[in-house]
């Protein structure tokens, strides 16, 4: 047993086997049901969006590491992640080449240009998303009915929250929204699997519910005491796909679980604040994208307090419990 | 499940922790005896607390149970010699934590003759119990090392009313303490009341993982036998979630109290103790041989024949390593301790310290130990979720890099025990630990 051959490191000298492609991995395959759904509602023109966006977003990523001379990361499969999410926020007759754009601007501007994954502050794919709605309004407000395809036979049609928001109802049944058969972005309408997809990642434990759950029982809550149905509120815009998939996202949400309690309730808020009283049908990107913006605060303001130390005020820490 | 009939009381539920493979591989592995070595070497440090200095000199010869090393200060503990022989000299050792340490080099004639000091003590009193454990050479066996004759007298011994022994055993691999419970069931009780009585603690808490339904049941049934209304013994099941036998982690989860942070577990009434440490003072009352060997479980995926092994202490680490049976496959890490918290040795020519619980070798190409190079933070909050101590590493290790050690002291950074819950979690590979540690030196140089 000669010395060089022994590793001397740091304890500990196990792992739990889990890294960083496998959770990114994990996500993708929970967005698989979402991708397949909106196949089949919007046709083979979905799944060429999904292509042209996560293609643009891993083209962007491997490109700004090697233009900036850093590590390569696009192995770590967060790029795709981010094509899948920036592809489902987009309506299936975006032309391919504002979808590139987006995918383009989710990477470089709202992840590299910040240092890449783990150093963004907001989520890229909703950045990507603001960039074409800023960009291309009368492209990313261009729905069209499921089951007609996008081309000839499409049939144009107003989303269940622009109908809302104009004083008419829905215009769908509950069952119909459900299961997605309603217009909108391509990823958002189908819930059922987009829960399915939520519980693949409670289950393989990547995320916890607390942040989807605190923010659709918020959006329920207060659409139901503003005097909205809470039930289409939930099942309506991008709400599902936003507190499953969006506003979990580790990088950009709190470390602790009292932060992201709050910043769930926050998101909640912001959504129905813009939905009843914005000029937009929908907040939940900016809503999500203004909660971001607020994680360092949270953080600060959430801090929880170290085992064995007292409380800041009141009660001194120390013998508890029994007694 | 068959739980319930194993006996004893669930424990209370504590934070954070992980799931470690528990891999006792070697949990029915009798205790094999080791013959003293041709050479011992004795560290002068084998316990938190002063250095010994040597009272025998180079020449001298020593016996059996002799007492070779010993110190004024009041946190220390005497170290005895395992064989009979000559002093050969001294030597200066580099311990895994980066320090060093002066080791007696005692040469064994083979006889193994006992030392005439070796008689049971005689104790009337609680001074005379604590010279007798301090005199017994005891320290934590069950990893730490503190000196048990500090740890039984505490500042205020009337405040205490819970004893705790540790028989936990979180770490994977190590079945020391197990094998104890399973082999020497009757030590460990009666050394139970023994500090029991001289403490007047009214009740005993005998904390097991429930993964050891055996030993639960074994130390059950002894503890119903000599447990009394004034002085309770009792067997506590802990959820096998490392790190469960961690002092702290331990309290909380037997009495549901909270040390406080940068305190003692006898701030809140409670001594833990490790029950190979118990079950040792019970064999040195009778016996009066002081602490000159212990049981290491040797195991890993490089060692040829996992085994649970009794070795005198100050046996050179590869001497056991080649009287299990040797390597199977070349060696990659050589850990004094367990997977989550030992120390990785540089060689095999350490020797076997009194707070040394096992020695793990793992197979160079064993995936478990392979390295990863650390990618960026994700902030995934595994670590935060893992932490038993309700820490948010990252952000302590941000204050850390930013140079603001008084932030990161505030963020709690003193009150992390490194147990390695949030690099074992941590899906970017950081070296959370090493950055713990790292931390706290800088604060401590800072402070000085």
């Amino acid at each position: 047993m000669e010395k060089s051959k022994l590793t001397v490191v740091s304890s500990p000298h196990l792992h739990c086997g889990m890294d960083t492609p496998n959770i990114m991995l994990d996500v993708i395959i929970a967005l698989m049901p979402a991708a397949a759904a909106s196949v089949w509602l919007f046709g083979w023109r979905a799944a060429a969006v999904i292509a042209v966006s996560v293609g643009s977003c891993v083209a962007a990523e491997f490109l700004s590491r090697l233009v900036m001379k850093r590590p390569q990361t696009v192995g770590d499969l967060s790029a795709v992640v981010t094509g899948l999410l920036l592809a489902f926020n987009l309506p299936a007759t975006i032309p391919l080449w504002q979808a590139a754009l987006g995918g383009v601007a989710a990477i470089v501007v709202a992840k590299q240009m910040f240092g890449g994954l783990g150093h963004n502050f907001v989520n890229p794919a909703l950045i990507g998303r603001i960039v074409i709605m800023a960009s291309f309004p009368d492209e990313m407000n261009n729905w069209v009915l499921p089951f007609h395809g996008t081309g000839a036979d499409a049939v144009s049609a107003a989303t269940p929250l622009a109908n809302m928001a104009a004083g008419d109802g829905a215009g769908y049944g509950l069952f119909e929204m459900f299961v997605g058969m309603r217009p909108g972005c391509l990823g958002e309408t189908c819930v059922a699997a987009l829960l399915l997809g939520g519980i693949y990642l409670v289950l393989r434990r990547v995320i916890t519910p607390l942040i989807p759950l605190t923010y659709i029982g918020t959006v329920f809550v207060l659409t139901w005491i503003l005097g909205g149905d809470p039930l289409y509120a939930i099942l309506s815009g991008g709400l599902m796909l936003g507190a499953i998939f969006m506003a979990t996202d580790y990088v950009t949400s709190p470390l602790n679980r009292g932060g992201q309690a709050v910043f769930a309730v926050g998101c909640g808020l912001i959504t129905v604040l813009i939905r009843l009283y914005g000029s937009l049908p929908e907040g939940v990107s900016f809503a999500i994208v203004i909660m971001n913006i607020l994680v360092p605060l949270i953080e600060r303001a959430t801090h929880p307090r170290p085992f064995g130390q007292p409380r800041r005020f009141g009660r001194k820490g120390g013998a508890q419990g029994e007694h | 499940m068959s739980l319930k009939k194993t006996g004893g009381v669930s424990a209370f539920p504590t934070r954070g922790g992980v799931h470690a493979p528990h891999r006792k591989n070697t949990a029915d592995c009798e205790t094999v005896v080791m013959p003293p070595p041709e050479k011992i070497l004795l560290s002068m440090s084998q316990h938190i607390g002063a250095p010994c200095v040597p009272v025998v000199k180079k020449g001298d010869r020593v016996e059996v149970g002799q007492l070779v090393a010993d110190s004024d200060s009041p946190v220390t503990a005497p170290i005895h010699s395992g064989v009979s022989g000559t002093v050969t000299g001294t030597t200066e050792l580099l311990l895994p934590g980066g320090k060093t340490a002066q080791a007696l080099i005692i040469e064994s004639d083979g006889q193994q003759t006992v030392h005439d000091s070796v008689r049971p003590p005689v104790i009337d009193t609680f001074e005379d119990f604590i010279a007798a454990v301090r005199a017994s050479g005891a320290v934590g066996l069950g990893g730490a090392g503190f000196p048990t004759h500090v740890k039984l007298n505490p500042p205020d011994r009337d405040a205490i009313d819970t004893i705790i022994i540790n028989a936990a055993e979180c770490e994977p691999y190590i079945t020391a303490d197990y094998r104890e419970c399973m082999e020497n069931s009757w030590d460990v009780v009666s050394g139970v009341q023994t500090v029991m009585e001289f403490l007047n603690a009214s009740r005993v808490i005998i904390a097991i993982e429930r993964n050891k339904p055996a030993a639960i049941a074994e130390l059950s049934k002894i503890a119903k036998t000599v447990s009394t209304p004034l002085r309770r013994v009792e067997v506590r099941r802990l959820p096998a979630r490392y790190p469960q036998g961690a002092e702290k982690v331990l309290i909380a989860a037997c009495t549901r109290r909270k040390v406080p942070a940068g305190g003692l577990p006898s701030d809140v009434g409670c001594i833990v103790m490790n029950v190979t440490t118990c079950a040792f003072l019970s064999r040195y009352f009778k016996t009066g041989m002081p602490l000159v060997s212990r049981r290491l479980t040797v195991d890993g995926s490089a060692i040829a024949h996992p085994q649970n092994v009794r070795v005198t202490i100050g046996t050179p680490v590869k001497e056991v390593l080649a009287f299990t049976g040797g390597l199977k496959h070349e060696a990659g890490r050589l850990l004094m301790g367990g997977p989550m918290m030992g120390l990785a040795l540089m060689d095999g020519e350490l020797p076997v310290l009194k707070q040394n619980n096992a020695i793990l070798a793992f197979a160079k190409e064993d995936p478990d130990t392979a390295l990863h190079a650390a990618t960026t933070c994700i902030r995934c909050g595994r670590c935060v979720q893992a932490c038993p101590m309700n820490l948010t590493p990252p952000s302590i290790a941000a204050a850390y890099s930013a140079g603001d050690l008084e932030r990161a002291e505030k963020l709690g950074l003193l009150t992390c025990m490194e147990c390695g819950c949030c690099s074992y979690s941590c899906p970017a590979h950081r070296p959370i630990v090493q950055t713990m540690r790292l931390a706290k030196e800088a604060l401590r140089r800072e402070r000085k």
